[in-house]
């Protein structure tokens, strides 16, 4: 029996905080679990990222042993059970549970094809069962409650709670455990508190790099499984990254790509070169030389890695593009057709510019600026090199007058040189 | 620890590798685990030396190049990219003027990135060895790892 | 045999139940396009070519590895699935090196083939460099440029020969099969033999090419040209030109050498039959000594190599008697040398192998009888069959031509060496007569004639019981020294041939080479011995003249001196780097 703490989701750490907080729970889940399955031997495997959970687990275990909760003849019956400690090193594929077994076997985290199923041939080919941290936090509560309690919360379909990490670019972040079902918009604006300084939310990212963007239109959406994957998103471990209007969806969606080729095993066709040709066309687009025929071959390639790659998380690393490109179509528009971002972000279609009317010629963002770019002297007006500017945004930062202006796609009249002030005026 | 009590702490079983390679990269001040080290362990057991090396270079967490004293892992979570961790790993690159995957001249620090490090609710974050620090700002990196060094200088 | 029930393509089947979607489609008359598959070597699914479409799936299915259920509805070809075979593969070729004109596989070679197949007119994606350099130091030659990361190397290099020589690293975009750190093929336990070139479906793995090195000494007027072919050649090389596995060619391989220019062919059967007189009288003596059993076959330098490095307490066991191909060359340097009065180093002597670790095992000095090697280049099958090609020879249409004298006769004994169990049958020809001073009536050893990985028999001779055993794969091989050591198997004598089927699967052969082709190469060499009207090695006439004229006898102080080796206990992993030639 196999617990997977192996919470490599980007944006999710309830599990951390539950090994961290009660690793008691976790064991005693296990304990219960073995007992009703007649397993014998139980492994936490868990991520080398993880100290401080892995430290208390250690202890937990060590204390259970102690009270006869762990070993041969608990409490004096005839069952015997142990659980074991396995680390991880650093390998976000190895959430997946053939990788995870691999790499309890001392192998690389490769994925293997499925069935057979590790119910069926799992850890050194025995049978075996997995399950992760937050399903073996809930089983004492069943048991001690009742099924029928459990299941009166929740949908039809999804039953029970499930605890989410709400964080990004949200007033209040941290964990919250809602019943299933409960709407976006109540997690974000009720729970959240909205977008921090005033902005708007435009989006959340749920599941991690499996997962999808849904946008604020659709935040009437229930929070469980079925609704979710209709969104083209997943539940996933319970990551919620709340966007807000500074935010590309066109960046998002080739950052989550690039973690995917970073993290992809290199086992399969489809995974390997297929994340790494998606994300070589997202860069050119987020460049702005992306074209038309990018937008319909990303698409393409997105949905045949999804039919055809070997393992459960190959197959859903394109749905942060398909989401992106079903919600965020006229983004990735603008950067094609327009060259232009939309949110500002991507460097290559921005510019920097120092608005002559705010100016006031106090020479900072000239003092601050890296390379040089920017003329002026005090009392004229300061003016930015636009072939010498790389765009790290130090003058906007160092401004004190709201004076530089961050443009995609358009310009504003600036003079050839700097003038002094009242001239501009 | 050296090899042999690392060794002695854990059965020639295929399925301890990843626990063996933990213990002697921990315990080695390389914080690296070289050739001869991996022959060492390959022989234990009764792996081939190819097989040992496809897993120390598949995770990310393990290397074969010398890492200085202090790990860096800085966090590239959604999260933390939001909250603006792709130009604290810039600033972290010019101040200690090494890339990602270099360590520094006086073997201090070695840089390197983490796809999350679980600590969502402080980003943008890092982990320095075993330590995780949160709510990172340019200020902060800076006085961390001043700290570092005149710990190291004190010691 | 139980079956089930199955749609394809709207058609109703009924087929084997455990069978996979891919063998139940070809017996329904549809050859679905694999690339990585390759049966019993690469099941692992990672190409993603061969996908088809299950009714109620989620995702496409790979046919190679999913099994058919009862009532399943397979489509095979639809839009989604021609769409993604093409993507896949567009994939695969963005990453690949794509210089097919000058590959050396170009023509032979399953990417090739399959993009033709999925109709792949165009490659939409961006080009991936390569991350890694070439390897061209050792008698295998790797280019990562071209690998496709289909595994095959490494299933056969770990699961077959248990020589673990190749590691999958890295991950991702970078992953790395080859050499583990940044080491040359030479700093591994590689064997040199060649399976993975065998099994590779693209250009990826290659032998050294050496025709040039021959070209250049053919027309190098102050070199004498001599070249011997191995037992094998003969029962292969045709099918280069298009002739069926099997056609015995022996006649043609004549002529074609003589045509390029070379002054003497000679058989490496000949010396195979040298071979089989000096081992054969070391185990008379170890057998009476009873002394260093069992003792074992030394004509496969993978094999020899391999011991050196996994197994060196059995260095000893070993038959100190050179290989076929090491004795013809010592014979050229020495015997032939003298009777046409040319001095060795003039003398350029040329093998035709179908290994490529013959090629290595002509590097090695301890070998060489001055400072110079007594096979100057070693060439395989498929570069034999390329000079044919470049020399614009029609190979089809030669007629026959005889071997020169005085080392191209040979018996049946020295044929059948090319054959997994054929230097144990042929040996025990020999050694029986001798030993016992009777002639041996029943020669063919049935029990031999098979392809199992690992034969044991009994073999009385004179009343005492002689247990032999016979390894083909270095695996194989594994598993008896395993049991030897164990003290589970007590042998007398051992014959290990690192390939697949012997010298016939080896690793210079055609691609592909599979089980089928074998057994016809077998057939082919058993028929030669049938032929032959000496069939023990120690009746050969042109042995018989070779020791009265020179070698006195077998295991005399000249014999030694010339026709044997000793073996050096290698450490694994031992750096050598870029080898001389």
């Amino acid at each position: 029996m196999i617990c997977n703490a192996d919470e490599g989701d980007p944006g999710a750490y309830m599990n951390r905080n539950e090994m961290e907080s009660d690793p008691h729970m976790v064991i005693e889940g296990m304990i219960i679990g073995a007992y009703a399955i007649g397993a014998n031997e139980g492994y936490i495997y868990i991520r080398a990222e993880y100290p401080l959970a892995i430290e208390r687990l250690d202890r937990a275990i060590s204390d259970a042993r102690a009270y006869g909760l762990l070993g041969n003849n608990i409490l004096g019956t005839d069952f015997s059970f142990d659980i074991h400690i396995a680390r991880g090193a650093g390998a976000f594929v190895c959430g997946e549970e053939t990788a995870l077994i691999a790499s309890m076997e001392g192998n690389t985290g490769r994925p293997r094809k499925r069935p057979p199923f590790p119910s069926q041939k799992g850890l050194w080919g025995k049978p075996t069962n997995i399950n992760n941290v937050e399903t073996w936090c809930n089983v004492a509560s069943i048991i001690k409650n009742g099924a029928d309690w459990f299941t009166r919360i929740g949908t039809e379909k999804s039953k029970g709670t499930k605890v989410f990490s709400l964080v990004g670019k949200v007033k209040r972040t941290g964990l919250v455990e809602v019943p299933l079902g409960t709407p976006v918009k109540t997690i974000v604006y009720d729970i959240g508190g909205g977008a921090t300084d005033n902005k708007k939310v435009k989006a959340v990212q749920t599941g991690g790099p499996s997962g999808g963007c849904i946008p604020d239109s659709l935040f009437d959406t229930q929070v469980d499984y079925e609704h979710l994957a209709d969104a083209g998103s997943i539940m996933g471990s319970g990551g919620i990254v709340v966007m807000d209007e500074d935010t590309c969806m066109v960046d998002t969606a080739k950052y989550f790509l690039e973690f995917a080729v970073e993290e992809s095993c290199g086992k399969c066709t489809p995974c390997r070169e297929g994340t790494y040709q998606m994300h070589r066309i997202l860069e050119k687009i987020t460049e702005g030389k992306g074209t038309n025929e990018d937008i319909v071959l990303l698409e393409k390639l997105a949905n045949i890695i999804k039919l055809t790659a070997l393992c459960r998380l190959g197959q859903t690393a394109p749905n942060p593009v398909l989401t992106t490109l079903r919600y965020f179509k006229d983004e990735y528009l603008a950067h094609v057709e327009d060259k232009r971002c939309p949110a500002r972000v991507c460097r290559s279609l921005i510019n920097y510019y120092i608005d002559p009317a705010a100016c006031r010629g106090c020479t900072i963002c000239s003092r601050n600026c890296p390379v040089e770019a920017i003329d002026g002297k005090p009392g004229y007006i300061h003016i930015i090199d636009q072939n010498k500017c790389i765009k790290c945004g130090t003058c906007m930062e160092v401004c004190n007058f709201s004076a530089i202006v961050k443009l995609s796609g358009e310009s504003i009249d600036t003079p050839f040189a700097p003038i002094p002030i009242n001239k501009g005026r | 620890m050296s090899v042999t009590e690392v060794f002695n702490k854990y059965e020639p079983k295929k399925e301890n590798l990843l626990l063996i390679l933990h213990d002697i990269q921990d315990s080695i001040g390389s914080r690296s685990i070289d050739e001869t080290t991996l022959k060492k362990v390959a022989e234990y057991l009764d792996m081939s030396l190819s097989q040992v090396y496809g897993v120390v270079s598949f995770y990310t967490m393990y290397s074969t190049k010398p890492r200085g004293k202090y790990i860096i892992r800085i966090c590239q979570s959604p999260t933390c990219h939001l909250m603006g961790s792709k130009s604290l790993l810039e600033h972290l690159k010019e101040t200690l003027k090494i890339d990602v995957n270099e360590t520094t001249s006086d073997k201090m620090f070695t840089l390197e990135t983490s796809s999350c490090l679980g600590v969502c609710s402080e980003a943008p974050a890092m982990m320095i060895n075993d330590t995780v620090y949160g709510n990172l700002t340019e200020e902060k990196v800076n006085s961390v790892l001043e700290k570092l060094r005149s710990n190291h200088e004190n010691n | 045999m139980s079956t089930v029930c199955i749609k394809i393509d709207g058609k109703n089947f009924t087929v084997e139940k455990g069978s996979t979607i891919l063998n139940a489609c070809k017996s329904a008359g549809i050859n679905i396009p694999t690339l990585c598959y390759l049966k019993d070597v690469s099941e692992e699914g990672v190409c993603g070519v061969c996908v088809v479409e299950v009714k109620g799936a989620k995702t496409l299915q790979r046919s190679c590895i999913t099994e058919v259920k009862d009532g399943m509805e397979i489509f095979t070809n639809t839009p989604t699935v021609r769409e993604a075979r093409k993507m896949n593969l567009e994939l695969a070729l963005a990453h690949h090196n794509i210089e097919c004109p000058t590959c050396e596989r170009d023509g032979n070679c399953e990417l090739q083939d399959i993009a033709d197949r999925v109709n792949v007119k165009t490659v939409h994606f961006a080009d991936v460099p390569s991350f890694y350099e070439k390897d061209v130091y050792s008698p295998v030659i790797r280019d990562p440029s071209k690998c496709i990361f289909c595994e095959r190397c490494i299933s056969v290099c770990d699961n077959i020969q248990s020589v673990s020589a190749l590691a999958i690293s890295q991950r991702g975009i970078r992953t790395y099969i080859g050499a583990p750190f940044t080491h040359l093929l030479t700093d591994t336990p590689c064997v040199n033999c060649g399976q993975c070139i065998m099994n590779c479906p693209t250009g990826a793995l290659t032998e050294r090419d050496d025709t040039n090195k021959v070209w250049d000494a053919l027309s190098d007027p102050d070199k004498y040209v001599v070249v011997s072919t191995a037992p094998s050649i003969r029962a292969s090389v045709g099918e280069i030109f298009g002739l069926p596995a099997g056609t015995f060619v022996r006649g043609k391989v004549a002529t074609a050498l003589k045509m390029m220019g070379f002054k003497k062919v000679f058989d490496t059967n000949f010396s195979a039959d040298l071979t089989i007189l000096e081992e054969t009288h070391e185990l008379i003596e170890r057998i009476k000594k009873e002394e260093n059993l069992p003792i074992m076959t030394s004509c496969c330098p993978a094999w020899i190599k391999f011991l050196e490095e996994y197994y060196p307490e059995f260095i000893q066991n070993v038959s100190s008697a050179k290989s076929p191909q090491g004795m013809m060359g010592a014979i050229v340097k020495s015997y032939f040398s003298q009777q046409i009065s040319i001095s060795p180093d003039k003398i350029f002597h040329v093998s035709i192998m179908p290994c490529t670790a013959k090629k290595s095992e002509a590097e090695r000095r301890e070998t060489w009888l001055r400072d110079f090697p007594d096979v100057d280049a070693v060439i395989t099958t498929r570069e034999f069959g390329r000079m044919i090609k470049q020399g614009g020879i029609d190979f089809v249409n030669l007629p026959d031509s005889e071997y020169d004298n005085p080392l191209g006769n040979y018996s049946g004994a020295g044929t059948i060496f090319g054959v997994t169990g054929g230097v144990m049958e042929a040996a025990l020809r020999t050694a029986y007569d001798l030993f016992t001073g009777k002639e041996l009536k029943n020669i063919e050893f049935k029990p031999l004639r098979n392809f199992e990985g690992i034969r044991v028999a009994d073999v009385e001779i004179d009343g005492l019981n002689v247990r032999i055993a016979v390894a083909n794969t270095l695996g194989k091989a594994r598993e008896l020294l395993e049991a030897i050591k164990s003290g589970k198997e007590r042998i007398h004598f051992m014959e290990v041939m690192a390939c697949p089927g012997g010298c016939i699967g080896e690793g210079g052969q055609l691609i592909p080479t599979n089980s089928d082709i074998i057994s016809k190469r077998a057939q082919a060499l058993y028929s030669d011995d049938e032929r032959s009207k000496v069939r023990k090695s120690y009746q050969n006439p042109q042995i018989n003249e070779l020791y009265k004229n020179f070698l006195e006898k077998p295991g005399s102080e000249i014999a030694h001196k010339l026709l044997h080796t000793h073996y050096i206990k290698r450490h694994l992993w031992e750096k050598i780097g870029k080898s001389d030639f």
